[in-house]
């Protein structure tokens, strides 16, 4: 086999080499950190995602080696494939940190940021990106655009107001289902996820429109109003399931398995899409396999109540005069509940 | 009396139909290409005429043709943009009401210079009765033997189809369009690839404007070099302007590039001047989508120089003193008129047509709909003009498309040059409601710059 030609890339300085083809997102990724331009649309799994939400404009300072010249815009790094000797400047470009925050702005302007009610909150990417890039007040003063929140589908409610129209959905549906029977409906700031005349989404594969949904647009009915994510334990399971993979995470409430979710990796992708059998009607513990926890990143608010143990010096241990002094400290041995 | 080249024959009876403008010399581009020049020569003669794209780019129209990548095996397709709907430009829908036959018988030039076998003109919806025109037109030229197979014995087989839109101003852009056409949502591709790589069904395409197509024929009879001959540096040949708002004779004119903006609003030959013996306060020359300008900088570059219809001319000075040749759309406004409830309504337009896909444009133009809306009936504040501006700076430049650009730039500009006009709707609320602000310093003339 011929050796795979490498290009190489720089992105806020951090040089990589990548296979021909890679966008600039991907390379960021594989370099990992504070550098990963965010988005909020694109989505590795589906093809042709991305370009829509903006958020992960970067920079080209520099075009390739062959033709140096930067590129007049800011360019959507997940569509933008990587030049031999492409220079990217993503945090460090004010230009880009700018605009990413007008993004962020405008994304918000019509969400109507119910938060406290949201059963996203806490893994929702939008708050994410408003909690890194937005301003605490808003300019906007006029009334915000709102749907009616109807049911598609006997397990999937939409909550058209909170959507940002990244078209995640549409593609999911396109990709792994035979056939979509919701789409994008009008256009601009009316347009809306919706389905075709009353017909309900009832497929298999349906229920992955969830997972994919980067903010609380589409909700899983059977969770709705359970529990914040904050308060549940996740726990990576399997089962042979005939029709998908049956790789899940299990989300506990005490003992009680209270939702059933793909397996997602650190940017908030799932690994392998999951049917609606194991995601809607598998919810005793006997039904699966238990693997081990699902880890979370000490960032997510989702492990603020998994606290690693305070491990003391073992001369603590044995120093009542050391321990009184230390209490606080070991006071978070115990486990919120 | 400036030349005319595609409408010469405007004012014979019957030119619409087949037998007429065949009497007055037409399709003898046709003949002339079938039978003596090979397709190479034809995009060679169309780079000599320097012509470039009419539908608002001003992009030189023989580049775009020798940069359609032409793999063996793959089918490669002109599509006619008539989706004409910027509001101020209706040049494309007087051609083909009036002169079908000059669209087609460009398309035949330029299908041959392509090598196409399968062309489509998509016509925006709401022009139902110049979709009729057209089909008419092709059912005519099919029956004289310049359509279908084997055209005029050459060997060379076309056929033209004719596709009305739903009636999206979005679906003027080349990549929403080529979408609309394949029967999906009219929403931008992300670019790259470019039509000229992979367009309609994925393969070599490329989008031109009605009047770009009908160009060609011109240049096709007398030649390049004789088309290049009319006009001003980069700006050669003829252009139809649609002239709208308060003039005495506002219509479709075809000008010769280079005329100045001066003679063209006030000699009797075109507009014959404002109407109602008014005074002029600003321009929008070339669609709604350029920025406006008022009088005094419509009529002399910032530099002190005549401005003049062409690509370079209007442009001169950049945004901060200049604008755009667009397509045509020219728009004169009165001293009665309000630039800020003008502003308003062009963004309301954007809002209205916006495809939604690219969240700083379905947003933001909303949003700026929203402000404008509010400085205009009086509840502004001082604030807004900044906040405004800060919106259309980050609208621009950060979208798919440039629908989100043509959404920024009238509200900068009418910022930039009207700003006191502004200023006054939210310092007298209640003057704005019932009265214009009027022609203020607007054509007084600019000192001169000091360098």
């Amino acid at each position: 086999m011929a050796e795979e030609i490498k290009l190489k890339v720089s992105i806020d300085g951090i040089p990589i080499e990548v296979a021909s083809g890679t966008t600039i997102l991907n390379a960021a990724r594989q370099i990992g950190g504070d550098i990963v331009p965010p988005a909020m649309c694109y989505y590795s799994k589906l093809e042709g995602t991305g370009g829509k939400c903006r958020t992960c404009l970067v920079k080209v300072s520099k075009g390739s080696d062959k033709d140096p010249r930067p590129m007049p815009k800011l360019v959507a790094s997940c569509r933008t494939t990587v030049m031999d000797g492409m220079e990217v400047e993503n945090i460090t470009s004010p230009d880009v940190v700018d605009a990413r925050k007008a993004i962020v702005e405008m994304l918000l302007i019509n969400h109507p940021l119910d938060c406290p009610i949201c059963d996203q909150a806490g893994e929702c990417k939008l708050q994410d990106l408003g909690f890194e890039h937005g301003s605490a007040q808003t300019r906007y003063e006029f009334d915000r655009r709102t749907f009616e929140r109807i049911d598609i589908g006997e397990k999937i409610q939409l909550h058209m107001n909170r959507c940002i129209l990244c078209y995640r959905c549409v593609f999911v549906a396109d990709q792994i289902t035979d056939k979509r029977v919701h789409g994008i409906i009008g256009r601009g700031d009316h347009a809306e996820i919706s389905t075709y005349i009353q017909n309900v989404v009832d497929n298999d594969f349906s229920g992955n429109v969830i997972d994919v949904c980067p903010v609380g647009a589409l909700t899983d009915r059977t969770f709705r109003f359970k529990n914040r994510v904050w308060f549940t334990k996740p726990v990576d399971a399997h089962r042979d399931c005939p029709t998908c993979s049956g790789k899940v995470t299990l989300w506990y409430k005490g003992a009680d398995v209270i939702r059933v979710t793909a397996r997602k990796d650190e940017f908030g992708e799932v690994e392998e899409f999951i049917c609606n059998t194991c995601r809607y009607d598998k919810k005793e513990t006997r039904d699966w396999k238990l693997e081990e926890p699902t880890p979370i990143s000490d960032q997510s608010v989702i492990a603020s109540n998994h606290y690693t143990r305070f491990n003391p010096p073992a001369v603590i241990e044995n120093d009542p005069v050391l321990q009184e002094q230390n209490l606080e400290q070991l006071a978070r041995t115990e486990k919120l509940k | 009396m400036a030349r005319k080249l595609l409408l010469t024959h405007i004012d014979v009876p019957g030119i619409q139909t087949f037998e007429v403008y065949r009497q007055q010399g037409g399709y003898r581009a046709v003949e002339k290409v079938l039978k003596t020049m090979s397709p190479d020569d034809v995009v060679e003669e169309v780079k000599k005429s320097g012509l470039r794209g009419r539908g608002g780019a001003g992009f030189p129209t023989g580049m775009k043709w020798s940069f359609l990548a032409k793999p063996e095996g793959v089918p490669r397709y002109l599509v006619c943009n008539g989706d004409e709907s910027e509001p101020g430009t209706f040049k494309d829908r007087f051609l083909m009401t009036h002169i079908p036959h000059a669209l087609l018988e460009g398309m035949i030039v330029s299908s041959y210079a392509l090598g196409a076998h399968t062309s489509y003109i998509y016509v925006r919806g709401e022009m139902m009765p110049q979709i009729r025109i057209l089909e008419r037109a092709i059912q005519e030229a099919k029956a004289a033997g310049f359509l279908g197979n084997n055209i005029l014995g050459s060997g060379y087989d076309l056929e033209i189809y004719v596709q009305p839109g739903a009636g999206a101003y979005i679906c003027g852009e080349e990549t929403a369009l080529l979408e609309s056409l394949e029967g999906k949502r009219g929403n931008p591709r992300i670019k790259p690839p470019f039509p000229a790589i992979a367009g309609l069904y994925g393969c070599p395409t490329v989008v031109n404007n009605v009047e770009s197509i009908a160009a060609t024929v011109p240049i096709i009879n007398d030649g390049g070099e004789e088309y290049a001959k009319i006009g001003i540096e980069r700006s050669t040949g003829t252009k139809l302007i649609s002239a709208s708002g308060n003039l005495v004779k506002p219509g479709v004119y075809e000008i010769d590039l280079g005329l100045s903006v001066e003679e063209f609003i006030y000699s009797d030959e075109y507009c014959g001047g404002i109407a109602n013996g008014k005074r002029l306060k600003a321009v929008v020359p070339g669609g709604s989508s350029v920025p406006i300008l008022p009088t005094n900088l419509i009529l002399k570059t910032a530099n002190g120089n005549s401005r003049l219809m062409t690509y370079e001319s209007l442009a001169d000075g950049g945004f901060q003193t200049g604008s755009s040749m667009g397509s045509g759309g020219f728009i004169a406004f009165d001293e009665d008129q309000c630039i800020v409830r003008n502003t308003w309504n062009f963004s309301r337009f954007y809002h209205h047509e916006s495809c939604g896909q690219c969240s700083p444009c379905r947003e933001g133009t909303g949003w700026m709909e929203k402000v404008l809306h509010k400085i205009e009936t009086g509840h502004g504040d001082l604030s807004d003009i900044e906040l405004l501006w800060d919106i259309q700076r980050r609208i621009e430049g950060n979208t798919i498309c440039p629908l989100g650009d043509a959404a920024a730039w009238p509200v900068a500009a009418a910022i930039r040059h009207f700003r006191d006009e502004f200023e006054w709707h939210i310092n007298h609320p209640e003057d704005a409601l019932t009265r214009n602000y009027g022609l203020a310093h607007y054509a007084d003339p600019l000192a001169p710059i000091v360098s």
